[in-house]
Protein backbone atom coordinates (compact mmCIF):
# COMPACT_ATOMS: atom_id res chain seq x y z
CA UNK A 1 0.00 0.00 0.00
CA UNK A 2 1.38 3.41 -0.72
CA UNK A 3 0.16 7.06 -1.86
CA UNK A 4 0.06 8.21 -5.20
CA UNK A 5 0.43 12.22 -5.61
CA UNK A 6 -0.12 13.53 -9.42
CA UNK A 7 1.66 16.86 -10.00
CA UNK A 8 0.70 18.81 -12.72
CA UNK A 9 3.12 20.88 -14.01
CA UNK A 10 2.42 24.32 -16.58
CA UNK A 11 5.17 24.72 -19.03
CA UNK A 12 7.07 22.36 -16.97
CA UNK A 13 6.59 24.10 -13.59
CA UNK A 14 4.48 22.86 -10.70
CA UNK A 15 2.38 25.66 -9.38
CA UNK A 16 1.89 26.24 -5.36
CA UNK A 17 -1.93 24.11 -5.70
CA UNK A 18 0.53 20.80 -6.78
CA UNK A 19 2.53 21.71 -3.26
CA UNK A 20 -0.32 22.11 -1.94
CA UNK A 21 -1.49 18.35 -3.24
CA UNK A 22 2.06 16.99 -2.00
CA UNK A 23 1.59 18.20 1.23
CA UNK A 24 -1.75 16.83 1.97
CA UNK A 25 -0.66 13.27 0.21
CA UNK A 26 1.84 13.15 2.48
CA UNK A 27 0.18 13.89 5.28
CA UNK A 28 -1.92 11.24 4.42
CA UNK A 29 1.03 8.44 3.61
CA UNK A 30 2.43 9.40 7.24
CA UNK A 31 -1.25 8.43 8.67
CA UNK A 32 -1.32 5.63 7.11
CA UNK A 33 3.17 4.28 7.92
CA UNK A 34 3.53 4.37 4.15
CA UNK A 35 5.59 6.28 1.49
CA UNK A 36 5.06 8.76 -1.04
CA UNK A 37 5.36 8.34 -4.58
CA UNK A 38 4.48 11.47 -7.58
CA UNK A 39 3.95 10.83 -11.19
CA UNK A 40 4.91 14.05 -12.68
CA UNK A 41 3.73 14.16 -17.26
CA UNK A 42 5.46 15.88 -19.34
CA UNK A 43 8.83 17.86 -19.96
CA UNK A 44 9.80 18.55 -16.47
CA UNK A 45 13.63 19.30 -15.57
CA UNK A 46 15.21 17.03 -12.62
CA UNK A 47 15.81 20.11 -10.77
CA UNK A 48 11.83 20.46 -10.70
CA UNK A 49 11.15 17.23 -9.83
CA UNK A 50 13.40 17.15 -6.70
CA UNK A 51 11.33 20.32 -5.61
CA UNK A 52 8.69 17.37 -5.15
CA UNK A 53 11.33 16.14 -2.25
CA UNK A 54 11.22 18.88 -0.21
CA UNK A 55 7.76 18.46 1.00
CA UNK A 56 7.62 14.59 1.43
CA UNK A 57 8.13 12.79 -2.00
CA UNK A 58 10.34 10.04 -2.05
CA UNK A 59 9.83 8.85 -5.35
CA UNK A 60 9.29 10.61 -8.36
CA UNK A 61 7.74 8.29 -11.38
CA UNK A 62 8.56 10.69 -15.11
CA UNK A 63 6.67 10.01 -17.96
CA UNK A 64 8.49 12.33 -20.52
CA UNK A 65 7.61 11.22 -24.08
CA UNK A 66 6.92 13.02 -27.03
CA UNK A 67 3.48 11.29 -27.34
CA UNK A 68 2.12 12.97 -23.54
CA UNK A 69 3.62 15.97 -24.28
CA UNK A 70 0.43 17.87 -24.40
CA UNK A 71 -2.47 17.21 -21.88
CA UNK A 72 -5.14 14.34 -23.19
CA UNK A 73 -7.43 13.52 -20.39
CA UNK A 74 -7.83 9.84 -21.11
CA UNK A 75 -4.12 9.18 -21.48
CA UNK A 76 -2.95 10.83 -19.08
CA UNK A 77 -6.02 9.47 -16.73
CA UNK A 78 -4.33 5.85 -18.05
CA UNK A 79 -0.68 6.71 -17.06
CA UNK A 80 -1.74 7.96 -13.64
CA UNK A 81 -3.64 4.70 -13.02
CA UNK A 82 -0.61 2.44 -14.37
CA UNK A 83 1.23 4.91 -12.20
CA UNK A 84 -1.07 3.78 -9.54
CA UNK A 85 -1.08 0.19 -9.76
CA UNK A 86 2.88 -0.09 -10.53
CA UNK A 87 3.00 1.77 -6.65
CA UNK A 88 0.32 -0.49 -5.53
CA UNK A 89 -1.10 2.65 -4.71
CA UNK A 90 -4.67 2.50 -2.93
CA UNK A 91 -4.91 6.33 -2.51
CA UNK A 92 -4.70 8.87 -5.50
CA UNK A 93 -4.46 12.55 -4.74
CA UNK A 94 -4.35 15.11 -7.68
CA UNK A 95 -5.38 18.72 -6.81
CA UNK A 96 -8.74 19.91 -8.22
CA UNK A 97 -7.80 22.18 -11.17
CA UNK A 98 -9.88 22.01 -14.28
CA UNK A 99 -7.17 19.42 -15.21
CA UNK A 100 -7.70 17.40 -12.62
CA UNK A 101 -11.25 17.97 -12.50
CA UNK A 102 -11.25 16.09 -15.89
CA UNK A 103 -8.83 13.18 -14.75
CA UNK A 104 -10.01 12.25 -11.21
CA UNK A 105 -13.24 10.45 -12.02
CA UNK A 106 -11.54 8.40 -15.09
CA UNK A 107 -9.17 7.54 -12.88
CA UNK A 108 -11.43 6.45 -10.28
CA UNK A 109 -13.04 4.56 -12.68
CA UNK A 110 -10.21 2.44 -13.82
CA UNK A 111 -9.04 1.63 -10.48
CA UNK A 112 -12.33 1.08 -9.20
CA UNK A 113 -12.15 3.89 -6.49
CA UNK A 114 -14.21 5.89 -4.79
CA UNK A 115 -13.53 9.72 -5.32
CA UNK A 116 -13.95 12.88 -3.59
CA UNK A 117 -13.66 15.70 -5.43
CA UNK A 118 -13.21 18.82 -3.47
CA UNK A 119 -11.65 17.81 -0.44
CA UNK A 120 -11.11 20.49 2.15
CA UNK A 121 -9.34 18.51 4.89
CA UNK A 122 -7.64 15.55 6.04
CA UNK A 123 -9.42 12.11 5.67
CA UNK A 124 -10.16 10.82 8.77
CA UNK A 125 -10.60 6.86 9.40
CA UNK A 126 -12.80 6.31 12.14
CA UNK A 127 -16.43 4.94 11.43
CA UNK A 128 -14.78 4.42 7.59
CA UNK A 129 -12.11 6.28 5.41
CA UNK A 130 -14.34 9.90 5.74
CA UNK A 131 -13.13 12.97 4.02
CA UNK A 132 -15.14 16.66 4.45
CA UNK A 133 -15.56 18.28 1.20
CA UNK A 134 -17.64 20.99 -0.38
CA UNK A 135 -21.19 20.90 -1.54
CA UNK A 136 -24.24 23.15 -2.82
CA UNK A 137 -21.63 25.71 -4.35
CA UNK A 138 -20.05 26.73 -0.48
CA UNK A 139 -23.39 26.49 1.05
CA UNK A 140 -22.02 23.69 3.12
CA UNK A 141 -20.05 20.69 3.30
CA UNK A 142 -20.31 17.03 3.09
CA UNK A 143 -18.49 14.41 4.90
CA UNK A 144 -18.13 11.65 2.49
CA UNK A 145 -17.56 8.32 3.56
CA UNK A 146 -15.90 6.00 0.71
CA UNK A 147 -16.54 1.98 0.81
CA UNK A 148 -14.13 1.17 -1.90
CA UNK A 149 -10.75 -0.69 -1.47
CA UNK A 150 -8.88 2.12 -4.04
CA UNK A 151 -9.61 6.02 -2.77
CA UNK A 152 -9.36 8.87 -5.49
CA UNK A 153 -9.06 12.72 -3.76
CA UNK A 154 -8.83 15.94 -5.69
CA UNK A 155 -8.03 18.99 -3.22
CA UNK A 156 -9.34 22.02 -3.61
CA UNK A 157 -6.41 24.59 -4.21
CA UNK A 158 -6.15 26.87 -0.96
CA UNK A 159 -8.00 24.49 1.44
CA UNK A 160 -4.51 22.69 2.91
CA UNK A 161 -1.23 24.63 3.30
CA UNK A 162 1.89 23.53 1.94
CA UNK A 163 4.13 22.00 4.40
CA UNK A 164 7.40 21.04 4.30
CA UNK A 165 8.61 18.05 5.09
CA UNK A 166 12.06 17.08 3.62
CA UNK A 167 12.98 13.47 2.60
CA UNK A 168 15.25 12.17 0.11
CA UNK A 169 13.58 11.92 -3.68
CA UNK A 170 14.60 9.75 -6.43
CA UNK A 171 13.24 10.09 -9.73
CA UNK A 172 12.67 7.38 -12.58
CA UNK A 173 11.55 7.31 -15.69
CA UNK A 174 8.26 6.08 -15.97
CA UNK A 175 7.18 4.64 -19.70
CA UNK A 176 3.54 2.84 -19.83
CA UNK A 177 2.71 1.94 -22.70
CA UNK A 178 -0.29 4.22 -24.26
CA UNK A 179 -3.40 2.90 -26.55
CA UNK A 180 -4.10 5.11 -29.66
CA UNK A 181 -7.71 5.19 -29.27
CA UNK A 182 -6.61 7.43 -25.78
CA UNK A 183 -4.16 10.18 -27.54
CA UNK A 184 -7.91 10.86 -29.86
CA UNK A 185 -7.82 14.70 -28.57
CA UNK A 186 -5.40 17.22 -30.09
CA UNK A 187 -4.59 20.04 -28.56
CA UNK A 188 -4.66 23.00 -31.15
CA UNK A 189 -3.80 25.78 -29.22
CA UNK A 190 -3.04 27.24 -25.15
CA UNK A 191 -4.24 30.49 -24.41
CA UNK A 192 -2.99 31.56 -21.13
CA UNK A 193 -2.43 34.81 -19.57
CA UNK A 194 0.90 34.23 -17.85
CA UNK A 195 0.87 37.88 -16.24
CA UNK A 196 -2.29 37.39 -14.45
CA UNK A 197 -2.79 35.35 -11.20
CA UNK A 198 -5.04 32.88 -12.08
CA UNK A 199 -8.40 33.18 -10.20
CA UNK A 200 -8.89 29.61 -8.18
CA UNK A 201 -5.85 29.83 -7.24
CA UNK A 202 -5.51 32.98 -5.76
CA UNK A 203 -4.77 34.46 -2.59
CA UNK A 204 -6.30 37.19 -2.87
CA UNK A 205 -9.24 38.24 -4.78
CA UNK A 206 -10.51 41.92 -5.99
CA UNK A 207 -13.82 41.36 -7.43
CA UNK A 208 -16.45 44.20 -8.76
CA UNK A 209 -20.13 43.71 -9.86
CA UNK A 210 -22.85 45.69 -11.52
CA UNK A 211 -22.37 49.17 -8.61
CA UNK A 212 -18.82 49.92 -10.82
CA UNK A 213 -21.38 50.70 -13.67
CA UNK A 214 -19.50 49.72 -16.72
CA UNK A 215 -16.41 47.81 -18.01
CA UNK A 216 -14.07 51.57 -18.76
CA UNK A 217 -14.38 52.01 -14.46
CA UNK A 218 -12.31 48.63 -13.85
CA UNK A 219 -8.85 50.34 -14.32
CA UNK A 220 -9.15 50.85 -10.58
CA UNK A 221 -10.09 47.11 -9.94
CA UNK A 222 -6.93 46.10 -11.67
CA UNK A 223 -4.68 48.67 -10.04
CA UNK A 224 -5.72 47.36 -6.52
CA UNK A 225 -5.62 43.61 -7.60
CA UNK A 226 -1.91 44.34 -8.62
CA UNK A 227 -1.05 45.99 -5.55
CA UNK A 228 -2.15 42.92 -3.75
CA UNK A 229 -1.08 40.60 -6.09
CA UNK A 230 -4.48 39.37 -6.58
CA UNK A 231 -6.75 38.04 -8.96
CA UNK A 232 -9.63 39.99 -10.65
CA UNK A 233 -13.03 38.54 -10.13
CA UNK A 234 -16.58 39.66 -10.96
CA UNK A 235 -20.62 39.11 -10.27
CA UNK A 236 -22.58 37.40 -13.07
CA UNK A 237 -24.52 40.72 -14.51
CA UNK A 238 -20.73 41.53 -15.07
CA UNK A 239 -20.13 39.29 -17.40
CA UNK A 240 -23.31 38.48 -19.03
CA UNK A 241 -23.06 42.39 -20.28
CA UNK A 242 -19.30 41.32 -21.29
CA UNK A 243 -17.72 44.03 -19.74
CA UNK A 244 -15.50 41.19 -17.81
CA UNK A 245 -14.75 38.09 -19.44
CA UNK A 246 -16.88 34.45 -18.18
CA UNK A 247 -13.97 33.09 -16.60
CA UNK A 248 -14.12 35.57 -13.75
CA UNK A 249 -17.42 34.93 -12.94
CA UNK A 250 -17.60 33.77 -9.29
CA UNK A 251 -20.92 32.44 -7.62
CA UNK A 252 -23.43 29.47 -7.50
CA UNK A 253 -23.01 29.17 -11.84
CA UNK A 254 -19.59 30.68 -12.23
CA UNK A 255 -16.05 29.83 -10.03
CA UNK A 256 -16.30 28.62 -6.25
CA UNK A 257 -13.08 30.58 -4.72
CA UNK A 258 -11.79 30.27 -1.32
CA UNK A 259 -8.94 33.04 -1.20
CA UNK A 260 -7.54 34.12 1.98
CA UNK A 261 -9.17 37.65 1.03
CA UNK A 262 -11.63 38.45 -0.81
CA UNK A 263 -12.79 42.04 -1.70
CA UNK A 264 -16.18 42.85 -3.52
CA UNK A 265 -16.91 45.93 -4.51
CA UNK A 266 -20.32 47.29 -5.99
CA UNK A 267 -21.59 43.51 -5.29
CA UNK A 268 -24.74 43.23 -3.39
CA UNK A 269 -24.40 40.10 -1.70
CA UNK A 270 -26.82 38.07 -3.58
CA UNK A 271 -27.44 34.11 -2.56
CA UNK A 272 -25.41 32.75 -5.63
CA UNK A 273 -23.22 35.13 -5.77
CA UNK A 274 -22.40 34.44 -2.23
CA UNK A 275 -22.61 30.44 -2.73
CA UNK A 276 -19.15 30.82 -4.02
CA UNK A 277 -16.84 33.24 -2.12
CA UNK A 278 -18.32 32.58 1.36
CA UNK A 279 -15.50 29.99 2.37
CA UNK A 280 -13.70 32.96 2.03
CA UNK A 281 -11.13 33.89 4.76
CA UNK A 282 -11.65 37.10 5.19
CA UNK A 283 -14.23 39.28 3.18
CA UNK A 284 -14.00 43.11 2.69
CA UNK A 285 -17.00 44.64 1.22
CA UNK A 286 -17.37 48.47 -0.18
CA UNK A 287 -21.00 48.91 -1.22
CA UNK A 288 -22.70 52.58 -1.00
CA UNK A 289 -25.62 50.85 0.24
CA UNK A 290 -25.52 50.11 4.15
CA UNK A 291 -28.52 47.15 3.80
CA UNK A 292 -26.83 45.28 0.89
CA UNK A 293 -26.91 42.03 2.20
CA UNK A 294 -22.85 41.61 1.70
CA UNK A 295 -22.48 43.01 4.81
CA UNK A 296 -24.20 40.33 6.65
CA UNK A 297 -21.28 37.83 5.74
CA UNK A 298 -18.18 40.39 5.97
CA UNK A 299 -15.74 40.77 8.11
CA UNK A 300 -14.47 44.34 6.98
CA UNK A 301 -17.03 47.00 5.48
CA UNK A 302 -17.19 50.49 4.30
CA UNK A 303 -20.32 51.76 3.23
CA UNK A 304 -19.70 54.35 0.95
CA UNK A 305 -19.56 55.22 -2.88
CA UNK A 306 -16.52 52.96 -4.68
CA UNK A 307 -15.44 55.65 -6.97
CA UNK A 308 -14.32 57.01 -4.00
CA UNK A 309 -13.35 54.67 -1.71
CA UNK A 310 -11.31 52.18 -4.24
CA UNK A 311 -9.18 55.13 -5.00
CA UNK A 312 -8.53 55.85 -1.49
CA UNK A 313 -7.85 52.18 -0.62
CA UNK A 314 -5.46 52.13 -3.39
CA UNK A 315 -3.48 55.16 -2.27
CA UNK A 316 -3.54 53.85 1.94
CA UNK A 317 -2.12 50.66 0.20
CA UNK A 318 0.70 52.03 -1.70
CA UNK A 319 1.76 54.07 1.30
CA UNK A 320 1.53 51.06 3.68
CA UNK A 321 4.08 49.40 0.46
CA UNK A 322 6.40 51.84 1.43
CA UNK B 1 -26.65 13.21 -34.73
CA UNK B 2 -27.57 11.78 -31.66
CA UNK B 3 -27.37 13.36 -28.88
CA UNK B 4 -27.64 12.80 -25.22
CA UNK B 5 -27.71 15.70 -22.72
CA UNK B 6 -27.53 14.72 -18.89
CA UNK B 7 -30.01 16.26 -16.39
CA UNK B 8 -29.73 16.59 -12.90
CA UNK B 9 -32.44 17.96 -10.58
CA UNK B 10 -31.24 19.89 -8.03
CA UNK B 11 -32.23 22.72 -5.33
CA UNK B 12 -33.50 26.12 -7.17
CA UNK B 13 -30.46 28.57 -6.33
CA UNK B 14 -32.23 30.55 -4.12
CA UNK B 15 -32.20 27.55 -1.77
CA UNK B 16 -31.37 27.88 1.68
CA UNK B 17 -29.49 24.55 2.54
CA UNK B 18 -30.02 23.23 5.74
CA UNK B 19 -30.63 19.31 7.21
CA UNK B 20 -31.97 16.97 9.17
CA UNK B 21 -31.91 13.89 10.95
CA UNK B 22 -28.85 15.24 13.13
CA UNK B 23 -27.46 16.59 10.11
CA UNK B 24 -27.20 13.39 7.78
CA UNK B 25 -30.12 14.21 5.43
CA UNK B 26 -30.86 17.56 3.17
CA UNK B 27 -33.77 19.34 3.99
CA UNK B 28 -36.07 18.83 1.09
CA UNK B 29 -39.18 20.32 2.92
CA UNK B 30 -40.65 23.33 0.85
CA UNK B 31 -37.28 23.36 -2.05
CA UNK B 32 -38.37 23.98 -5.69
CA UNK B 33 -36.10 21.79 -8.20
CA UNK B 34 -34.77 23.01 -11.47
CA UNK B 35 -32.90 21.75 -14.31
CA UNK B 36 -29.57 22.24 -13.05
CA UNK B 37 -28.50 25.41 -14.80
CA UNK B 38 -25.82 23.63 -16.42
CA UNK B 39 -27.00 21.14 -17.94
CA UNK B 40 -29.48 24.23 -19.55
CA UNK B 41 -26.66 25.00 -20.93
CA UNK B 42 -25.49 21.93 -22.37
CA UNK B 43 -28.66 21.03 -23.34
CA UNK B 44 -29.34 24.84 -25.44
CA UNK B 45 -26.19 23.82 -27.17
CA UNK B 46 -27.71 20.64 -28.19
CA UNK B 47 -30.57 21.89 -29.40
CA UNK B 48 -28.72 24.36 -31.60
CA UNK B 49 -26.44 21.95 -33.06
CA UNK B 50 -29.16 19.72 -34.39
CA UNK B 51 -31.50 22.83 -35.30
CA UNK B 52 -32.89 22.34 -38.72
CA UNK B 53 -33.17 18.89 -38.66
CA UNK B 54 -29.50 17.67 -37.99
CA UNK B 55 -30.03 15.65 -35.22
CA UNK B 56 -31.83 14.56 -32.29
CA UNK B 57 -31.36 15.50 -28.83
CA UNK B 58 -32.22 13.08 -25.66
CA UNK B 59 -32.08 13.91 -21.99
CA UNK B 60 -31.72 11.18 -19.61
CA UNK B 61 -32.01 11.37 -15.94
CA UNK B 62 -31.42 8.88 -13.16
CA UNK B 63 -33.80 9.58 -10.56
CA UNK B 64 -37.31 8.74 -8.92
CA UNK B 65 -40.50 10.08 -10.36
CA UNK B 66 -40.38 12.99 -8.38
CA UNK B 67 -37.76 14.47 -11.46
CA UNK B 68 -40.34 14.02 -14.03
CA UNK B 69 -41.11 18.06 -13.71
CA UNK B 70 -37.87 18.69 -14.14
CA UNK B 71 -37.48 16.01 -16.95
CA UNK B 72 -40.91 17.92 -18.47
CA UNK B 73 -39.26 21.29 -18.14
CA UNK B 74 -35.98 19.88 -20.40
CA UNK B 75 -38.35 18.41 -22.91
CA UNK B 76 -40.40 21.89 -22.99
CA UNK B 77 -36.86 23.74 -24.09
CA UNK B 78 -36.57 21.63 -26.85
CA UNK B 79 -35.47 18.35 -26.07
CA UNK B 80 -37.11 15.33 -28.37
CA UNK B 81 -37.28 12.33 -25.99
CA UNK B 82 -36.31 12.21 -22.81
CA UNK B 83 -35.48 8.45 -20.48
CA UNK B 84 -35.10 8.07 -17.14
CA UNK B 85 -33.41 5.58 -15.42
CA UNK B 86 -35.84 5.04 -12.27
CA UNK B 87 -33.29 4.92 -9.24
CA UNK B 88 -32.37 6.98 -6.44
CA UNK B 89 -28.90 8.52 -7.74
CA UNK B 90 -26.58 7.12 -5.05
CA UNK B 91 -23.36 8.74 -6.13
CA UNK B 92 -21.57 9.64 -9.29
CA UNK B 93 -20.33 6.00 -9.91
CA UNK B 94 -23.36 4.72 -10.30
CA UNK B 95 -25.27 7.26 -12.11
CA UNK B 96 -22.39 7.38 -14.48
CA UNK B 97 -22.98 3.70 -15.41
CA UNK B 98 -26.57 4.16 -15.67
CA UNK B 99 -25.98 6.49 -18.57
CA UNK B 100 -23.45 4.72 -20.28
CA UNK B 101 -25.31 1.54 -20.13
CA UNK B 102 -27.77 3.22 -22.22
CA UNK B 103 -25.70 5.53 -24.44
CA UNK B 104 -23.65 2.21 -25.54
CA UNK B 105 -27.04 0.58 -25.68
CA UNK B 106 -28.50 3.40 -27.87
CA UNK B 107 -25.28 4.73 -30.25
CA UNK B 108 -25.15 8.21 -29.25
CA UNK B 109 -22.60 10.37 -31.06
CA UNK B 110 -22.06 12.78 -28.27
CA UNK B 111 -22.99 13.40 -24.39
CA UNK B 112 -23.17 16.56 -23.22
CA UNK B 113 -23.67 17.26 -19.01
CA UNK B 114 -23.24 20.29 -16.91
CA UNK B 115 -19.70 20.94 -15.22
CA UNK B 116 -21.58 19.94 -12.32
CA UNK B 117 -24.26 19.30 -10.56
CA UNK B 118 -24.80 22.15 -7.72
CA UNK B 119 -26.01 20.39 -5.64
CA UNK B 120 -22.91 17.58 -4.25
CA UNK B 121 -21.21 19.41 -6.93
CA UNK B 122 -18.81 16.54 -7.80
CA UNK B 123 -17.93 17.27 -11.46
CA UNK B 124 -17.69 13.84 -11.63
CA UNK B 125 -20.45 12.33 -13.40
CA UNK B 126 -19.09 13.69 -17.61
CA UNK B 127 -15.66 12.19 -17.04
CA UNK B 128 -16.62 8.96 -15.82
CA UNK B 129 -19.30 8.18 -18.71
CA UNK B 130 -15.79 9.26 -20.66
CA UNK B 131 -13.96 6.05 -19.25
CA UNK B 132 -17.21 3.46 -18.94
CA UNK B 133 -17.62 3.90 -22.86
CA UNK B 134 -13.72 4.66 -23.17
CA UNK B 135 -13.95 7.42 -25.39
CA UNK B 136 -12.74 11.17 -25.01
CA UNK B 137 -14.06 13.16 -22.54
CA UNK B 138 -13.42 17.34 -22.09
CA UNK B 139 -13.98 18.59 -18.99
CA UNK B 140 -15.49 21.93 -18.01
CA UNK B 141 -16.14 23.35 -22.03
CA UNK B 142 -17.00 26.82 -22.89
CA UNK B 143 -17.52 26.72 -26.62
CA UNK B 144 -18.33 23.79 -28.98
CA UNK B 145 -18.84 23.56 -32.48
CA UNK B 146 -18.86 20.45 -34.79
CA UNK B 147 -17.27 20.30 -38.38
CA UNK B 148 -19.05 16.85 -39.90
CA UNK B 149 -17.80 14.57 -37.39
CA UNK B 150 -14.91 16.47 -35.80
CA UNK B 151 -15.55 19.06 -32.75
CA UNK B 152 -14.11 21.71 -32.24
CA UNK B 153 -13.89 22.40 -28.07
CA UNK B 154 -12.60 25.47 -25.72
CA UNK B 155 -11.53 23.76 -22.02
CA UNK B 156 -11.04 25.79 -19.49
CA UNK B 157 -7.93 26.12 -17.52
CA UNK B 158 -6.09 28.17 -15.08
CA UNK B 159 -6.01 31.56 -16.47
CA UNK B 160 -7.06 30.96 -19.70
CA UNK B 161 -8.55 28.50 -22.57
CA UNK B 162 -6.99 25.75 -24.26
CA UNK B 163 -8.96 24.64 -27.97
CA UNK B 164 -8.67 21.14 -28.73
CA UNK B 165 -10.25 18.73 -31.52
CA UNK B 166 -12.16 15.63 -31.00
CA UNK B 167 -13.34 13.29 -34.03
CA UNK B 168 -15.99 10.78 -33.07
CA UNK B 169 -17.70 10.19 -29.94
CA UNK B 170 -17.27 11.71 -27.06
CA UNK B 171 -18.41 13.15 -23.89
CA UNK B 172 -17.80 16.78 -22.95
CA UNK B 173 -19.21 18.84 -19.67
CA UNK B 174 -20.25 21.91 -20.35
CA UNK B 175 -19.92 25.58 -18.71
CA UNK B 176 -21.21 29.20 -19.44
CA UNK B 177 -20.09 30.29 -22.71
CA UNK B 178 -21.18 27.08 -24.29
CA UNK B 179 -24.45 28.30 -25.20
CA UNK B 180 -27.64 30.79 -23.96
CA UNK B 181 -30.15 28.94 -21.72
CA UNK B 182 -32.71 28.83 -23.75
CA UNK B 183 -36.22 29.42 -22.28
CA UNK B 184 -39.38 27.41 -23.05
CA UNK B 185 -41.92 28.95 -24.78
CA UNK B 186 -45.50 28.12 -24.89
CA UNK B 187 -45.32 26.14 -27.68
CA UNK B 188 -42.52 24.05 -26.14
CA UNK B 189 -44.83 23.65 -23.06
CA UNK B 190 -47.56 22.37 -24.39
CA UNK B 191 -45.64 20.17 -26.95
CA UNK B 192 -43.65 18.56 -23.83
CA UNK B 193 -46.75 16.90 -22.00
CA UNK B 194 -47.16 14.34 -25.14
CA UNK B 195 -43.17 14.29 -25.93
CA UNK B 196 -42.15 10.39 -24.99
CA UNK B 197 -40.78 10.02 -21.71
CA UNK B 198 -39.55 6.46 -21.75
CA UNK B 199 -38.86 4.81 -18.05
CA UNK B 200 -36.31 2.00 -17.52
CA UNK B 201 -34.91 0.38 -14.35
CA UNK B 202 -31.51 0.67 -13.01
CA UNK B 203 -28.89 -1.86 -13.50
CA UNK B 204 -27.01 -3.65 -10.34
CA UNK B 205 -23.82 -1.92 -9.27
CA UNK B 206 -22.72 -0.63 -5.79
CA UNK B 207 -22.05 2.74 -5.04
CA UNK B 208 -18.41 3.39 -4.36
CA UNK B 209 -18.89 6.65 -1.84
CA UNK B 210 -21.92 8.05 0.22
CA UNK B 211 -22.48 10.91 2.24
CA UNK B 212 -22.36 10.11 6.19
CA UNK B 213 -23.02 13.63 7.40
CA UNK B 214 -23.49 17.56 6.41
CA UNK B 215 -21.87 20.47 8.05
CA UNK B 216 -22.71 24.05 7.20
CA UNK B 217 -20.37 26.57 7.65
CA UNK B 218 -19.58 28.41 10.46
CA UNK B 219 -21.43 31.73 10.73
CA UNK B 220 -18.73 34.80 10.64
CA UNK B 221 -19.10 37.36 13.87
CA UNK B 222 -20.75 40.84 12.69
CA UNK B 223 -19.14 42.90 9.86
CA UNK B 224 -16.24 45.93 11.23
CA UNK B 225 -17.73 49.05 9.52
CA UNK B 226 -14.96 51.48 8.86
CA UNK B 227 -15.70 54.59 7.63
CA UNK B 228 -15.45 55.67 4.14
CA UNK B 229 -12.67 58.18 4.95
CA UNK B 230 -10.37 56.13 6.84
CA UNK B 231 -8.93 53.35 3.86
CA UNK B 232 -5.48 53.36 5.97
CA UNK B 233 -7.47 51.90 9.01
CA UNK B 234 -8.78 48.97 6.77
CA UNK B 235 -5.22 48.23 5.38
CA UNK B 236 -4.24 48.75 8.83
CA UNK B 237 -6.24 45.81 9.70
CA UNK B 238 -6.10 43.65 6.81
CA UNK B 239 -2.46 43.62 8.31
CA UNK B 240 -2.41 43.10 11.73
CA UNK B 241 -5.95 41.30 13.08
CA UNK B 242 -6.82 39.49 9.85
CA UNK B 243 -3.02 38.85 8.98
CA UNK B 244 -3.84 38.53 4.99
CA UNK B 245 -1.49 40.65 3.36
C1 LIG C 1 -29.87 30.55 -11.49
C2 LIG C 1 -29.09 31.75 -11.06
C3 LIG C 1 -27.72 31.63 -10.88
C4 LIG C 1 -26.96 32.73 -10.51
N1 LIG C 1 -25.61 32.57 -10.32
C5 LIG C 1 -24.87 33.64 -9.95
C6 LIG C 1 -23.47 33.53 -9.73
O1 LIG C 1 -22.89 32.45 -9.88
N2 LIG C 1 -22.76 34.62 -9.38
C7 LIG C 1 -23.35 35.85 -9.23
O2 LIG C 1 -22.63 36.81 -8.91
N3 LIG C 1 -24.66 35.99 -9.42
C8 LIG C 1 -25.44 34.93 -9.79
N4 LIG C 1 -26.77 35.10 -10.00
C9 LIG C 1 -27.31 36.48 -10.00
C10 LIG C 1 -27.59 37.00 -8.62
O3 LIG C 1 -28.88 36.59 -8.24
C11 LIG C 1 -27.51 38.54 -8.60
O4 LIG C 1 -28.41 39.04 -9.56
C12 LIG C 1 -26.13 39.08 -8.91
O5 LIG C 1 -25.17 38.46 -8.07
C13 LIG C 1 -26.11 40.56 -8.67
O6 LIG C 1 -24.90 41.10 -9.13
P1 LIG C 1 -24.36 42.48 -8.53
O7 LIG C 1 -24.26 42.37 -7.07
O8 LIG C 1 -23.11 42.81 -9.28
O9 LIG C 1 -25.45 43.53 -8.99
P2 LIG C 1 -26.62 44.23 -8.17
O10 LIG C 1 -27.44 43.28 -7.43
O11 LIG C 1 -27.24 45.16 -9.12
O12 LIG C 1 -25.84 45.04 -7.06
C14 LIG C 1 -25.05 46.15 -7.29
C15 LIG C 1 -24.58 46.65 -5.94
O13 LIG C 1 -23.70 47.73 -6.14
C16 LIG C 1 -23.99 48.75 -5.19
N5 LIG C 1 -23.56 50.02 -5.80
C17 LIG C 1 -24.14 50.72 -6.79
N6 LIG C 1 -23.43 51.81 -7.07
C18 LIG C 1 -22.37 51.81 -6.23
C19 LIG C 1 -21.27 52.68 -6.05
N7 LIG C 1 -21.10 53.79 -6.78
N8 LIG C 1 -20.36 52.37 -5.10
C20 LIG C 1 -20.51 51.26 -4.32
N9 LIG C 1 -21.53 50.39 -4.47
C21 LIG C 1 -22.44 50.67 -5.42
C22 LIG C 1 -25.46 48.65 -4.95
O14 LIG C 1 -25.77 49.17 -3.67
C23 LIG C 1 -25.71 47.16 -5.04
O15 LIG C 1 -25.61 46.53 -3.79
C24 LIG C 1 -27.56 34.01 -10.35
C25 LIG C 1 -28.94 34.12 -10.52
C26 LIG C 1 -29.70 33.01 -10.85
C27 LIG C 1 -31.18 33.18 -11.02
N1 LIG D 1 -28.89 11.93 -11.48
C1 LIG D 1 -28.42 12.37 -12.64
N2 LIG D 1 -29.06 12.06 -13.80
C2 LIG D 1 -28.58 12.49 -14.99
N3 LIG D 1 -27.50 13.24 -15.13
C3 LIG D 1 -26.82 13.59 -14.03
C4 LIG D 1 -27.23 13.17 -12.73
N4 LIG D 1 -26.35 13.66 -11.83
C5 LIG D 1 -25.44 14.36 -12.53
N5 LIG D 1 -25.71 14.32 -13.86
C6 LIG D 1 -24.96 14.98 -14.96
O1 LIG D 1 -23.59 15.08 -14.61
C7 LIG D 1 -23.19 16.45 -14.51
C8 LIG D 1 -22.17 16.59 -13.43
O2 LIG D 1 -22.71 16.19 -12.20
P1 LIG D 1 -21.84 15.91 -10.92
O3 LIG D 1 -20.77 14.95 -11.32
O4 LIG D 1 -22.81 15.35 -9.95
O5 LIG D 1 -21.29 17.25 -10.49
C9 LIG D 1 -24.47 17.22 -14.30
O6 LIG D 1 -24.34 18.56 -14.72
C10 LIG D 1 -25.43 16.41 -15.18
O7 LIG D 1 -25.25 16.74 -16.54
Amino acid sequence: MSVLVYVEQVDGKFKKSVYEAVSYAKAIADNQNTNLTAVSIGNVADSELNELGKYGTSKVLSVNTDQLKQFVNQAYAAVIAEAAKKENADIVVLSNSFSGKGLAPRIAVKLKAGLIDGAVELPTTEGGFSVKKTAFSGKAFAITTLTSANKVIALNPNAFGVKENPVSISVEAFTPEVKATDLSTIVKEIVRATNKVSLPDAEIVVSGGRGLKGPENWGMVEELADLLGAATACSKPVSDADWRPHSEHVGQTGIAISPNLYIAIGISGAIQHLAGVSSSKVIVVINKDPEAPFFKVADYGIVGDAFEVVPKVIEALKAYKA
Amino acid sequence: MKILVCISNVPDTTTKITFTSDNTQFNTAGVQYIVNPYDEIALSRAIELCEGGKGTVTVINVGESSTEPTIRKALAIGADDAVRVNAVPRDAYFVAYQIAQYAKANDYDMILCGRESIDYNGSQVAAMIGEFLDIPSISIIKKLDMDGNTATIEREIEGGKEVVTVTGKFVASCAEGTAEPKIPNMRGIMSARTKPLQVIEAEQIDELSKVSKFETPAPRGSVKLIPADNAGELINLLHTEAKVI
